[in-house]
């Protein structure tokens, strides 16, 4: 059952990547994406981050890629024509890339590694109940408020910083004169 | 540890005077003049000590020990050292005199009076040295100091020509001379005097085979070698034929200095060097053969030239060029007593010479063809008086100590063999041209009408007493040096060859055919110049392939130019054209151009497209990764 | 049981085809829709990985990953708008003033 379902959002998720990379028009892009974006909230929750995979959707699918979705349509984009020159020289490279991190993994993982399959054993330091009995949410929320409390306030303040910005950017006369 | 004074205060006023020459300007005399005058009173004492007792030996610094090479900076004083430091503080210190009225109101003035400092302290440094290397860095010194000298007026090309040609043509000289001294070192371990003299008997023997190179078959006596390459520095430095080409174009310069430098100290370098190895050269007959014949051409060739010179200046050159060639000849047949003796005296009547020259030039607001000159008996009669007791002196008038010590060379030559004899004659032949070209000097320049160009503005008369003064004394040294004793004086430490016996039976004889050279050159003068002028024209004429040839140097300098000059002109072009250019100039350029080339092509990297940078960065991860894997 | 080297060739084939979506591509859009894709594929290997070693920092790895990624997107749309303005394009190949 679990292998099923892994090969079920695995290989919808491969394919729609590539579709999201393929494709000419740019809206069949963003509908590839969404797609892509709810089989990985899938594949969170067969590894048991139900908590994750919520956050996921409303984040992923339901702000940044309506973001996207307005952009596209506000600028009104048509097709593109061809791709770049040097398609097959990036297509070679992800290849050669893909071929040499197959074999990292599949070599060196056996002479190494920590337990492969699930253990009830407490794993490092800084996670106080660190298995999913007390719920995915609340062990989140523990290990978030507690030991990773700094970086919950940076991540605010680049959020802040990044709704700043975007505001600015799209204030007229930033950028030099308008095209209108 | 005085004797170390004796150059060191000339060198302070270099030093002084060469810094703060600027502020000093006008008053640098104050500076130099007591300076020289201490060095006098010291060399004075030093002489005082010499004469009585041991010479003496002082190192002062020990300036090279590298392994078994080790050179110290040493005083050696014996007698001959003594009378030259004697010899070169008294010619100095009057000429520094001199020097106050000559050069007044000049704006070189301080810098003239710190280069003859510095000369002196070179000069004096040399005499005084006891290794070849002290020897030989103060000869290239009082060779700069010449340099400096000659090209004082450095805004006259031809001072400027004449300065480079002085130290060029030394240098040739002392190209060989370095190689002696490295011979030397190699042969005897060693470059203090005392060493290589103890030393020198027992490599007598010994031969150098010249044409191994070429890989021939020629020994030759290691000595003689020696002896020989160090004898072409003197030939260089005291303007021997060949070397003899840059002495009269070192009239450029200050008179002075003429008197100083090319007339009693520096010139004479090469004749103190020869007899303070006379050691060596003793061991080594063909050298001093060589020596002999070179001293014996030189004196003759000269004087044939004196003949027809016009430039007041360039007679009394060729005067001294023919003089040293006495003084080598001397030296070269076993007699560097007389050889001393004859520098000494001619030290003080060249140098009154050369001053009285200066004297009429500047009176004649710097005039200096004797055809221009005339009449200047009655105006001048101080000049005119020294300037005869200098002539007298200089043709070998009786009584004159010109006189005495030309007879001492002559005398010591006929006792020393058949070319003794044959040189004897060519000393007595040079004599007597010595004598007429001294007077013609004479009569053409002080007698007769005034042929004094009319624009030459101002009146004639007598410079002032700093001018007058020295005259005088010189004048006096002149006549007294003769009666000084000199070279009995000199003979302890100055050997002949040995088993040369003192001929004195034919010392009468030749006394007196010396001055019946003498005499009778003056009258031949006398008729030529003042009793029928027009006779010189008239043999001019008839002679004139000969008057040609003597007036024109016989051609010698013309034929360095094509032998030498020309050619080296010529290779230094192409090499300029060919390597300098084409391939030193191209490689650096070549280089600077591919820099160039290189940048351009990879700023083509620089393409502002963000996707080709991206490329890039993936590319090398990739590559990286793989690199990695591999390993 | 899912091994976990599966997860990570699956992660690693999600972010190599972003990375070739980014060299690819001359629509600007599509570029930060396929570093999108990469940071995607990162949080899957996080969250494997989390499960794999029992430990909860993963996850919360992910969360900041996501904010990150929010942010990105929402400044780097507005400097897409901002430039639209200013060339009328949106094509990669336009946008090269820093050339040499």
């Amino acid at each position: 059952m679990a292998t099923l379902s892994f090969f079920y959002f695995g290989g919808v998720i491969v394919l729609t990547a590539v579709l999201v990379v393929a494709l000419r028009n740019p809206i069949y892009s963003v509908i590839a994406l969404l797609v892509m974006f709810f089989h990985v909230a899938g594949l969170f929750i067969t590894l048991h981050a139900e908590f994750l995979a919520v956050v996921q959707i409303i984040v992923y699918a339901g702000a940044i890629l309506v973001l996207y979705l307005f952009v596209v349509m506000l600028l009104n984009l048509k097709r593109d024509d061809s791709y770049q020159r040097q398609v097959w020289l990036g297509v070679s490279l992800g290849l050669l890339g893909l071929a040499e991190i197959v074999y990292v993994v599949l070599t060196a993982g056996r002479a190494t590694g920590p337990a492969i399959a699930r253990t009830t054993q407490v794993a490092a330091a800084g996670a106080p109940a660190a298995s999913v009995t007390p719920g995915n949410t609340e062990a989140v929320g523990m290990a978030l408020y507690t030991t990773y409390l700094f970086p919950f306030e940076v991540a605010s303040l680049i959020l802040l910083v990044a709704m700043i910005g975007a505001i600015l950017l799209v204030k007229k006369g930033i950028m030099g004169p308008e095209a209108r | 540890m005085k004797y170390a004074l004796i150059p060191l205060f000339p060198f302070a006023a270099f030093v002084v005077i060469g810094l703060f020459g600027h502020w000093i300007r006008a008053r640098a005399h104050w500076i130099a003049v007591p300076a020289v005058a201490g060095s006098f009173l010291l060399s004075l004492s030093a002489f005082a000590d010499v004469a009585q007792g041991e010479p003496i030996r002082l190192t002062l610094y020990s300036w090279i020990t590298s392994g078994r090479f080790e050179v110290n900076i040493g005083f050696f004083i014996d007698r001959l050292t003594a009378v030259m430091l004697l010899l070169v503080t008294v010619v100095s210190g009057l000429v520094h005199v001199y020097t106050i009225g000559y050069m007044e109101g000049e704006p070189g003035y301080p810098r003239f009076f710190s280069y003859i400092a510095l000369f002196t302290f070179s000069m004096l440094m040399l005499v005084m040295a006891d290794n070849f290397l002290q020897l030989y860095v103060f000869w290239e010194a009082v060779g700069l100091c010449s340099y400096l000298l000659i090209g004082h007026w450095y805004d006259r090309k031809s001072a400027c020509d004449a300065a480079v040609k002085a130290f060029v043509v030394n240098r040739v000289g002392d190209f060989g001379f370095g190689l002696g001294i490295m011979l030397i070192f190699a042969v005897f371990g060693t470059l203090q005097y005392d060493q290589v003299f103890a030393k020198a008997a027992s490599v007598a023997g010994e031969t150098i085979n010249v044409l191994k190179p070429l890989g021939g078959e020629w020994p030759v006596g290691m000595l003689t070698v020696l002896c020989l390459l160090l004898f072409t520095g003197a030939v260089g430095k005291s303007a021997q034929v060949p070397l003899h080409v840059w002495l009269p174009d070192a009239m450029e310069g200050p008179t002075p200095i003429s008197a100083l430098i090319h007339a009693a100290t520096m010139v004479t370098a090469g004749v103190f060097m020869v007899a303070r190895l006379a050691p060596l050269y003793n061991l080594s007959p063909a050298a001093m053969d060589v020596v002999a014949v070179t001293g014996g051409i030189t004196a003759l060739f000269a004087a044939t030239i004196a003949l027809t010179q016009n430039d007041i200046k360039r007679v009394v050159a060729y005067s001294t060029v023919s003089q040293l060639g006495y003084m080598m000849m001397a030296c070269g047949l076993g007699a560097y007593a007389a050889g001393i003796y004859h520098l000494l005296t001619h030290g003080a009547f060249k140098a009154l010479l050369f001053l009285c020259c200066g004297s009429v030039i500047i009176a004649l607001h710097h005039e200096q063809d004797i055809r221009r000159m005339g009449g200047l008996k009655a105006k001048l009669p101080v000049t005119y008086w020294t300037f005869v007791i200098g002539s007298l002196a200089l043709a070998g008038f009786p009584l004159t100590a010109g006189f005495f010590s030309k007879d001492e060379i002559l005398v010591e030559a006929w006792s020393a063999g058949a070319l003794g004899q044959t040189l004897t004659v060519v000393g007595l032949a040079t004599a007597f041209l010595t004598a007429f070209y001294s007077f013609r000097l004479v009569f053409v320049a002080f007698h007769g009408e005034s042929r004094v160009v009319s624009h030459q503005a101002g009146p004639v008369h007598e410079p002032s007493r700093t001018m007058t003064i020295p005259l005088v004394v010189l004048a006096g040294l002149a006549v007294i040096t003769g009666y000084l004793g000199i070279p009995e004086f000199l003979a302890p430490v100055l050997h002949g060859p040995g088993g040369v016996e003192a001929g004195h039976e034919a010392g009468l004889p030749i006394m007196v055919i010396a001055s019946i050279m003498g005499l009778s050159g003056i009258a031949v003068a006398y008729l030529f110049y003042v009793r029928s002028p027009q006779l010189p024209e008239r043999l001019a004429q008839q002679w004139q392939r000969l008057y040609l040839l003597s007036f024109n140097k016989w051609y010698v300098d013309e034929l360095y130019d094509k032998a030498f000059v020309r050619p080296t002109v010529e290779v230094a072009g192409l090499l300029w054209r060919r390597m300098d250019v084409a391939v030193i100039d191209k490689a650096v350029n070549g280089v600077a151009a591919g820099v160039a080339l290189w940048s351009r092509s990879l700023r083509l990297i620089q393409s502002g497209e963000v996707q080709h940078y991206a490329l890039g960065m993936a590319l090398g991860a990739v590559v990286i990764l793989g690199v990695y894997l591999l390993l | 049981m899912v091994p976990l080297s599966y997860y990570m060739i699956l992660s690693a084939i999600v972010f190599l085809t972003g990375l070739v979506g980014v060299l690819i591509r001359r629509n600007i859009i599509i570029l930060l829709l396929s570093i999108e894709l990469m940071l995607n594929a990162t949080n899957i290997n996080f969250v494997a990985f989390s499960y794999y070693l029992n430990n909860i920092a993963g996850q919360v790895f992910v969360f900041f990953a996501l904010t990150v990624a929010a942010a990105e997107v929402a400044v780097g749309l507005a400097i897409i708008l901002a430039l639209y303005r200013g060339k009328a394009t949106v094509n990669v190949e336009d946008l090269n003033m820093m050339k040499w």
